[in-house]
C-alpha cells in the first residue's frame, strides 16, 4: 500500500497553545541569555573549575539525541525494514530540529557569542572541536539533501545511497561529541577509550526516546492512527538501546574502578561524591535505566503505550543527569597536579558548583527551539503519513 | 639536526650548538604581541623558560610574585566575580609528600608547555604558541569557549567572568575571553624579564633563555637537579622546579 504523506492541520487551539507554550521558553531563553552576556558569567554558576555547566549539558545531551533520532530513517533505508519506512521523514526532522536546539545552546553559552564568524572562519585543524563545527554544517547538509530525496519523487531512487551517506556521517558525528573528553589527557574522568562508543549507544537510545514521544503525541493530536505494530516494534527497540547503555556504563566504570590511576575519580562518582553519587545510583541508574526497562518489559504493560511514553520520558531525563555527571562531575573532581603529594593549599578538593535559573533556562530554550522547529514544519510540509494503522504500516501484521 | 628538548636530553645536548636549531611547531607572531625586533626577535633559536627554586623561595616571596603579577598585569580587583570565579594567572601552592612529609610551597602558572594542549583544543587558533615557547591567547580570536581551560593539566587559565575597568594599556583583557599568564612578553621583547621574576630579590626565580649554553638558566639547569610538574605527560614545560 502507498504512503500518503500530509501536513498536520495547525489550526486547533492546542497546537496555538503549544507553539505559545514553547515560545514563552525560548524567549525566557533569550532573555537569560541576554542577562548572562550583559554581565558576564560571574551570575552563573560556572566557575574556573567548572568552567562548563548546565548549558553544555543540556547541548550536548541535544546533540547527542540529535543524530540518535536519524537511526529511525537509517533502519528504513540503510537496512531495508519497510515498517521504519514511514517514518524516515519524522525522523530526519527531528534529528535536525534537535541538532539546532542544541548548537543554539552551545553558541549562546560561549564568552564571546557574537563571534560565531571566527569560529566558522578559523580552524585549527588539530582542534576536534574546530571538526565537530565541521561535522555539525554537514550534518544539516547531509540530512537536508536526504530529506528533499525522500520527499521528491524524481529522487525517491537515491534515497537509500543518500540515508547510507547519513548513517555514516552520523556515526562520525557521535563519536566525534565524545571525543571532545577524549582529549582531556589531565582529567581522570574522561580517560577512557570507551567514551566514544558510549555516546554513540547513548545516542541511539536518547534520540528514539525523543522521536517515539514526538510520534505518539503527535498522532495522537492530530487524531491520525497510529498502529500497535510501529509503537511496539519501537518500544522494543528503545528497551534493548536502554539495556545496551547501561552494558557500556557498567563496563566503563568497572573497568575504571580497577585501574589504579583512575580509581580515585570513579570511588567518587560511585560511593562518596555526594550529590554526584546519588544523581548516578537514583538518577541516571535507576530512574533513567531500570525502571524505564520495567515498564517497556514487564508483561502486564505490554503494548502500553503511557508506559511507553513514561519510559522514554525517564530515559530522556536520566540522559541529562547521565550527562550532568559525565560533565559537571568530571570536572568537580580535582586534577592530579602531583601525584604521590597532597596539596594543601591553593588547589584541589571537589569544585563547588550550583546550577544557576538562567543556566537552566538557556537550556530547556534549547529543547523548545527543536520542539517548536518540529511543530512548526509538519504544520507546512507533509513530513507524517495520514495514518500509521497497522494494515497501512504492516499488512502482515497480527494482532 | 632538529631536535626537540626534553627534561632528560637537555642536559645532554645543550652543551652542544645543535640546540639553537630546534625545530618547535607552529610559529604564528600576534602584533599585538610582536616583538620589538631590535631588542629581541622571536625566533625559534630562542626558548624562554623560569626555573624556580622551592628550597630558596620563601612564602613571602611567592606572595609578592603574585602581587607584582596583578600589579603588572591588572587581573584581580575584579569585583563581581567570587572564589572560583576570580582569574588566577598564578598562585601560590603549598604540597606535603606523603612519604617524606616534607612540606613545599611553589609559584603555579601556565607552564608554557612546548606541546601545549591548550594549543591543540583551541578551535580558532586563538591559543597559539610563539615560536620563542610563549603561549598566549589572542584575545580578538578568542570566542570564549573554554575548552582550553578543560584541556590545560595545570589549572592556569582564567575565564573572565565580568566587565572590566581599569586595564593596562600593555594588556589588553576582555569579559568572555579566556587568558593566562603571558610570561610578561611586553616586558621580555623589549629585553625585561618578567614582573614575578624582578620581584624575587635573591636567585630562587631565574628567567633566561634554555636553548642559550651561555645563559644563567641554561647553565644552572646542567648543574641542579630540576623536575617538571606532571612530567609524565611529556609536555616539556618551560617553566621547571628545582626542590620539588
Ligand atoms: S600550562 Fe596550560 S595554558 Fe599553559 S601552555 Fe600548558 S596547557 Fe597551555
Ligand atoms: S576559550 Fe578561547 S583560547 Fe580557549 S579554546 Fe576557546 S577560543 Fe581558544
Amino acid at each position: 500500500m502507498n504512503i500518503r504523506y500530509e501536513e498536520t492541520q495547525g489550526r486547533s487551539l492546542g497546537f496555538y497553545a503549544l507553539i505559545a507554550g514553547l515560545g514563552v521558553l525560548i524567549l525566557a531563553a533569550l532573555g537569560a541569555v541576554y542577562y548572562m552576556e550583559h554581565h558576564g558569567h560571574y551570575v552563573t554558576g560556572m566557575s574556573n573549575r567548572i568552567v562548563w555547566g548546565m548549558p553544555h549539558v543540556f547541548a550536548l545531551f541535544l546533540i547527542v539525541a540529535a543524530s540518535g533520532a536519524l537511526n529511525v530513517a537509517s533502519i528504513a533505508s540503510v537496512f531495508q525494514k519497510k515498517l521504519y519506512k514511514p517514518l524516515s521523514r519524522l525522523s530526519g526532522l527531528v534529528a535536525l530540529a534537535l541538532l539546532a536546539g542544541g548548537l543554539m545552546v552551545l553558541v549562546l553559552d560561549l564568552g564571546r557569542p557574537d563571534r560565531l564568524i571566527v569560529a566558522m572562519t578559523e580552524y585549527n585543524f588539530k582542534s576536534i572541536f574546530a571538526w565537530n563545527i565541521i561535522l555539525y554544517n554537514g550534518f544539516f547538509v547531509i540530512v537536508a539533501v536526504y530529506l528533499w530525496m525522500m520527499f521528491e519523487r524524481r529522487m525517491n531512487r537515491f534515497t537509500s545511497k543518500a540515508g547510507l551517506a547519513a548513517f555514516s556521517w552520523r556515526l562520525i558525528l557521535t563519536t566525534g561529541t565524545g571525543s571532545i573528553f577524549g582529549f582531556l589527557v589531565a582529567r581522570q574522568a574522561y580517560d577512557a577509550v570507551i567514551m566514544a562508543p558510549m555516546f554513540i549507544i547513548m545516542s541511539f537510545a536518547f534520540g528514539l526516546a525523543f522521536f517515539i514521544l514526538i510520534l505518539m503525541a503527535s498522532y495522537k493530536w492530530t487524531e491520525r492512527p497510529l498502529g500497535d505494530a510501529v509503537v511496539n516494534r519501537l518500544g522494543s527497540l528503545l528497551g534493548v538501546f536502554v539495556a545496551a547503555v547501561m552494558y557500556f556504563v557498567a563496563v566503563k566504570h568497572l573497568g575504571n574502578l580497577y585501574l589504579a590511576e583512575n580509581a580515585g575519580v570513579e570511588n567518587f562518582i560511585l560511593f562518596d561524591g555526594g550529590i554526584y553519587t546519588q544523581l548516578f545510583w537514583y538518577g541516571q541508574i535507576i530512574l533513567g535505566g531500570l525502571i524505564p526497562m520495567a515498564l517497556i518489559y514487564h508483561p502486564a504493560l505490554r503494548g502500553n503505550r503511557s508506559a511507553l511514553g513514561l519510559a522514554s520520558l525517564l530515559i530522556l531525563i536520566g540522559g541529562v543527569i547521565q550527562l550532568y555527571i559525565i560533565i559537571v562531575g568530571g570536572q568537580a573532581y580535582p586534577m592530579e597536579l602531583f601525584p604521590g603529594k597532597e596539596i594543601l593549599e591553593g588547589y584541589g578538593g571537589i569544585a563547588a558548583y550550583t546550577p544557576s535559573l538562567p543556566e537552566i533556562m538557556l537550556g530547556v530554550g534549547g529543547i523548545a527551539v527543536a520542539l517548536i522547529a518540529v511543530t512548526l514544519l509538519v504544520k507546512f510540509l507533509p513530513f507524517l503519513p495520514e495514518s500509521l494503522a497497522d494494515e497501512v504500516a504492516d499488512p502482515h501484521h497480527k494482532s | 639536526m632538529s631536535k626537540t628538548l626534553n627534561r632528560r636530553d637537555f642536559i645532554k645536548t645543550s652543551s652542544a650548538t645543535t640546540v639553537g636549531v630546534a625545530t618547535i611547531a607552529s610559529g604564528i607572531t600576534l602584533t599585538s604581541f610582536a616583538a620589538n625586533a631590535n631588542e629581541n626577535p622571536v625566533t625559534n633559536e630562542k626558548r624562554w623558560g623560569m626555573l624556580v627554586d622551592t628550597n630558596k623561595l620563601t612564602e613571602v616571596e611567592i606572595d609578592g610574585m603574585v602581587s607584582a603579577c596583578q600589579q603588572e598585569n591588572g587581573w584581580g580587583s575584579e569585583v563581581h566575580s567570587t572564589g572560583d570565579q576570580k582569574p588566577t594567572w598564578v598562585k601560590k601552592l603549598k604540597v606535603k609528600d606523603k612519604a617524606t612529609g616534607k612540606i613545599t610551597s611553589l609559584p603555579l602558572m601556565c607552564q608554557h608547555c612546548e606541546e601545549p594542549p591548550c594549543v591543540d583544543v583551541c578551535p580558532t587558533n586563538a591559543s597559539m604558541k610563539r615560536e620563542d615557547g610563549i603561549v598566549l591567547v589572542d584575545r580578538h580570536l578568542c570566542i570564549g569557549c573554554r575548552y582550553c581551560m578543560m584541556a590545560c593539566p595545570y589549572d592556569a587559565r582564567s575565564f573572565v567572568h565580568e566587565e572590566l575597568t581599569d586595564q593596562r594599556e600593555h594588556m589588553p583583557r576582555g569579559k568572555g575571553t579566556v587568558e593566562s599568564c603571558t610570561l610578561c612578553v611586553h616586558k621580555v621583547d623589549n629585553g625585561g624579564t618578567p614582573a614575578c621574576v624582578a620581584s624575587v630579590n635573591s636567585d630562587a626565580v631565574i628567567f633566561g633563555d634554555l636553548y642559550d649554553p651561555k645563559s644563567n638558566i641554561n647553565q644552572t639547569l646542567k648543574k641542579v637537579q630540576s623536575a617538571q610538574i606532571r612530567a609524565d605527560l611529556d609536555l616539556n614545560t618551560g617553566v621547571r622546579y628545582s626542590g620539588i
